[in-house]
């Protein structure tokens, strides 16, 4: 069975559902509406066979109602024209019990168009389930055979999703989107001298034809079998290259204290230095959903604003914090086109297509300048290492030992330490080898100076 | 929900490729909420989600669909959608008739949350405020959040099963942030039970709304963590994030199948301290991983992993306990009915141990003690885990002194577990806590006593 492609009838569909609700608002009420519908397949192969095989479609609505500067917000898990009414009385009822807030209110159209980036791939439709069956299997057998020392995968999947979406108001607001996207994903099991390692390689993009699965089982072979051996290192202050995996990850936790919603509860770390040098002087961070080799681009935000490249660091100077069109007005300026949302909450702020302004260099290049250092493969605990409020952070870490410029022994069982202020301003080089994730981050290879190392 | 007919009829449908087994998991969950941040009541949110998910097994492959139109044309279709995802080939007409098989719940809720006014929730919200923001002319900012949710289930599959559940969850928290000299720091405090709005006769919110604020400030003044191997006490009720990590996730049957663990083929061996006894307890009442039925419909049940450091057995839901002919442990979970059940830990504790608290401190020269910790994350194949301090101290001549900065603890699982060394007779439970797993997010507990880890455990702290 195939998720059978989405008609030209469907978006009529959603803006249908949304116009419906977005009439039930009452005199001296803003009301919005979000419609969403979705299909996604998820095909896991394992040892051969297919473990499982997901075929799943979902849809639901949120209905949120400003009145009297007040705000409730209700939502359903279907497109039931029955809880049309129960909805909008609960989002109603909801907002009498707000605090009055003369900064709440709707977006209204800024006057910057909403660009066609083609997100969307009839092609995600299009594809047979065999092929998508055929993907999963080719990739575990080929990742498998990589290395003598791999005993198995964990799971070799292929994954792919269609999403469209309507956001209606009465004042104004009434955009569609729509995407597709695409993933291969193994994961391995690598074992030498009794000792068991994992990793993992993918691929992603748009649509099937975007997929390498040699690249994913090439990243896959090489992650797994370079940490069988590894040893913990000692404790040392040391320059770390984070993978570019790595480095996505630290990207979407700053992103998050340089939203308009940190800064303006008094949560941001730099809520008070605009304009000040927070980063090394070679470091651009850039929030652009528009652009379209980031898998989470967007046309349009969670409050049907028009997406935009954001220079949140410029050269090393913070440049600009995100904002929706709320905690814009509590700031005193406007909305970046940063809302972000699901249909079960309000909006709230944030990036969603991070990326470091690449440098020159390959990977290779920046460890060869390097004497003595750890090339970070992994971090783990993450959501408990780091506080985005303090900027204190510490996490488990396993990589690599880097030696008069090269890689050399394996290392894991510790971690690495310091505050994202200071690691900041301890970015020695940014790498020019971009890569896409399935995330809001982008990641590079970044060298960071004077890092705490926990170890033996 | 369903009537039985229609049951009957969805399932008859899903095996009609010759499948093995085929399971209709019901869900419909209602939840709300409310949000106050920065003096204000964001909004009161109230949602609910309803679907149905079909799984059908034929020999190891699973298919899967769900929907959310629980009408029998929708039911039907999802079935169909299920069938074909499984590939089976045989077309023999099989019929189902399944049997209502109800276990009657440990206890009652008293007061469902739908029966209270929104208003009193959002009295409850401003009043947490105003007291952390009286504790200390330092707390610059507090965050409270109420939430309660009623997730009402029903399973039933091709073995003839028919049972449901009633899930009623409530929680409260509060979140604060101090800023001082040394820049911001944070301090928060939560408390849930699967129990309606009583919980609010077992907790006072203003204590509560006090902790939190004193953590932020008390962190104050908290100096950077050590950094390296350090003798680590544990306090009692949270700590229990460290055997969730160390080896709860390491004992799940279906990595452990998958060559994915450590304690893979090491039943009947020493895997622990014989200090240490591991139970996965899904019917302890009121804490936060209890069920009546697992989400494959088993009744919960208590199974002990880990008797005076030998290990017993792994935990299992219905697909694994199949294949390796045995019975489910009543560990088969599903963050909704849009995902496919796998093998969850529920409440995993650590049963009491003899010694006095205080003197596992004292008797402890130097390290660390950490009074409430983090979330974490292991990997199970290798053992390594880590686990974050949230509030923490350092040990100096056998007594509790300054409290120092957050960070990540990372250490093996198997050597953690046999280097304690001191097991307290204080034990409790800890806060509530979502585990997640292959992105499913279900409700877990964890409990331990106080205890000691001589060796074993790297603090990652910035200071030498």
């Amino acid at each position: 069975m195939s998720a059978s492609s989405i008609d030209t009838n469907s978006m009529d569909q959603l803006f249908a559902v949304a116009d419906t609700i977005v009439a039930k608002a009452k005199p001296g009420e803003q009301i919005e509406v979000v419609v969403a519908r979705g299909r996604e397949t998820e095909v896991k192969v394992y040892q051969g066979e297919i473990e499982a095989f997901t075929s799943a479609t979902s849809q639901g609505y949120g209905v949120r109602i400003v009145a009297d500067r007040r705000q409730g917000f209700a939502y359903a898990g279907s497109l039931d024209a029955d809880s049309f009414d129960e909805v909008v009385a609960e989002a109603r009822d909801n907002a009498t019990f707000g605090t009055v807030d003369e900064h709440l209110g709707l977006a209204e159209p800024d006057g910057l168009p909403i660009v066609d980036l083609g997100l969307f791939s009839d092609s995600v439709a299009a594809f047979p389930d065999d092929r998508k069956i055929e993907l999963a299997k080719e990739l575990e057998e080929l990742a498998v055979a990589g290395d003598p020392r791999i005993i198995g995968s964990e799971s070799s999947e292929y994954n792919d999703s269609i999403g469209e979406s309507v956001i209606a108001t009465n004042t104004g607001i009434r955009v569609s989107s729509r995407d597709s996207g695409a993933y291969l994903y193994v994961g391995l099991l690598a074992e030498d001298d009794g000792e068991t390692q994992t990793g993992f390689g993918l691929s992603l993009g748009r649509e099937p034809a975007d997929l390498d699965l040699q690249e994913a089982a090439t990243q896959a072979v090489e992650r797994t079998t370079r940490l069988l051996g590894a040893t913990k290192p000692a404790s040392q202050r040391t320059t770390v290259v984070l993978d570019p995996y790595v480095s996505s990850q630290f990207l979407g936790i700053i992103g998050g204290t340089l939203s308009g919603g940190a800064v303006m509860t008094g949560r941001s770390l730099f809520a008070e230095r605009m304009n000040e040098q927070v980063a090394a002087s070679g470091l651009t961070l850039i929030d652009d959903p528009t652009d379209i080799r980031s898998l989470s681009a967007s046309e349009s935000d969670g409050e049907g604003l028009a997406t935009r490249r954001n220079v949140l660091i410029d050269n090393g100077k913070l440049n600009t914090f995100v904002n929706n069109t709320y905690t814009g007005r509590r700031l005193g300026t406007t909305s970046t086109g940063s809302a972000v949302r699901g249909i079960s909450s309000t909006p709230s702020v944030g990036c969603t297509a991070l990326q470091l302004l690449p440098g020159a260099r390959k990977q290779a290049e920046l460890l060869a300048d390097i004497d003595d250092g750890i090339l970070i493969q992994g971090v783990s605990g993450l959501h408990s290492g780091v506080n985005a409020v303090s900027g204190d952070f510490s996490t488990g870490a396993k990589g690599l030992r880097i030696r008069n410029g090269e890689l050399a022994e394996p290392v894991r069982e510790f971690t690495i330490a310091s505050t994202l202020q200071r690691m900041l301003l301890d970015v020695v080089e940014v790498g020019g080898d971009i890569e896409w994730l399935p995330w809001g981050a982008a990641g590079v290879s970044l060298v960071v100076s004077d890092v705490s190392v926990s170890g033996t | 929900m369903i009537e039985e007919s229609v049951i009957n009829a969805t399932l008859s449908t899903a095996l009609r490729t010759g499948a093995d087994f085929a399971e209709v998991f019901v869900e419909d969950k209602k939840r709300s909420s409310a949000h106050l941040d920065d003096s204000r009541i964001e909004e009161l949110t109230s949602g609910r989600s309803r679907g149905a998910g079909i799984r059908v097994i034929v020999g190891e492959s699973t298919g899967f669909a769900h929907t959310s139109d629980l009408s029998e044309a929708g039911l039907q279709q999802a079935a169909e959608a299920a069938a074909a995802a499984a590939r089976g080939s045989n077309g023999d007409t099989r019929t189902v008739s399944v049997t209502r098989q109800d276990v009657t719940p440990a206890y009652e809720i008293t007061t469902f949350p739908e029966t209270i006014a929104k208003s009193r929730k959002v009295e409850m919200l401003t009043m947490a405020n105003d007291v952390a923001r009286s504790v200390n002319n330092a707390i610059s900012q507090v965050s409270v959040t109420y939430s309660d949710s009623r997730r009402q289930i029903l399973v039933a599959n091709s073995e003839g099963l028919l049972a449901g559940d009633d899930q009623v969850r409530t929680v409260f928290g509060v979140g604060c942030v101090a800023t001082g000299d040394t820049g911001m720091q944070t301090g928060r405090m939560t408390v849930g039970r699967p129990i309606g709005f009583e919980l609010f006769d077992e907790y006072d919110i203003s204590d509560l709304a006090q902790q939190a604020a004193n953590m932020a400030v008390t962190k104050l003044r908290a100096r950077p963590a050590p950094s390296g191997e350090i003798p680590v006490v544990i306090g009692n009720g949270g700590g229990g994030v460290l055997f969730h990590e160390a080896c709860g996730h390491g004992l799940e049957a279906d990595l452990v199948a998958k060559s994915a663990s450590v304690f893979k083929d090491r039943v009947g061996q020493l895997v622990a301290s014989p200090l240490v006894t591991l139970i996965d307890d899904g019917t302890m009442p009121r804490e936060w991983g209890f069920f009546t039925i697992d989400d494959e419909g088993k009744p919960a049940q208590s199974n002990t992993l880990i008797k005076d450091g030998v290990l017993v057995d792994y935990m299992y839901d219905g697909i694994r306990a199949r294949k390796e002919g045995r019975p489910s442990s009543g560990n088969g979970r599903r963050q909704s009915y849009k995902h496919l059940p796998m093998v969850r830990m529920t409440n995993t504790y650590i049963s009491n141990g003899e010694t006095d608290p205080d003197d596992i401190v004292a008797d402890t020269p130097s390290g660390i003690y950490i009074k409430k910790l983090g979330g974490g994350q292991v990997d199970t194949a290798s053992g390594d885990f880590v686990f974050g301090m949230a509030e923490a101290y350092l040990i100096e001549d056998g007594k509790v002194t300054e409290p120092i900065r957050e960070g990540n603890l990372i250490g093996n699982g198997p050597a953690v577990l046999e280097a304690i060394d001191a097991l307290g007779n204080d034990f409790d439970m800890g806060s509530p806590g979502t585990c997640g797993k292959e992105g499913q997010g279900v409700p877990v507990g964890d409990g331990t006593p106080t205890l000691r880890v001589p060796t074993g455990l790297t603090v990652g702290g910035t200071a030498a």
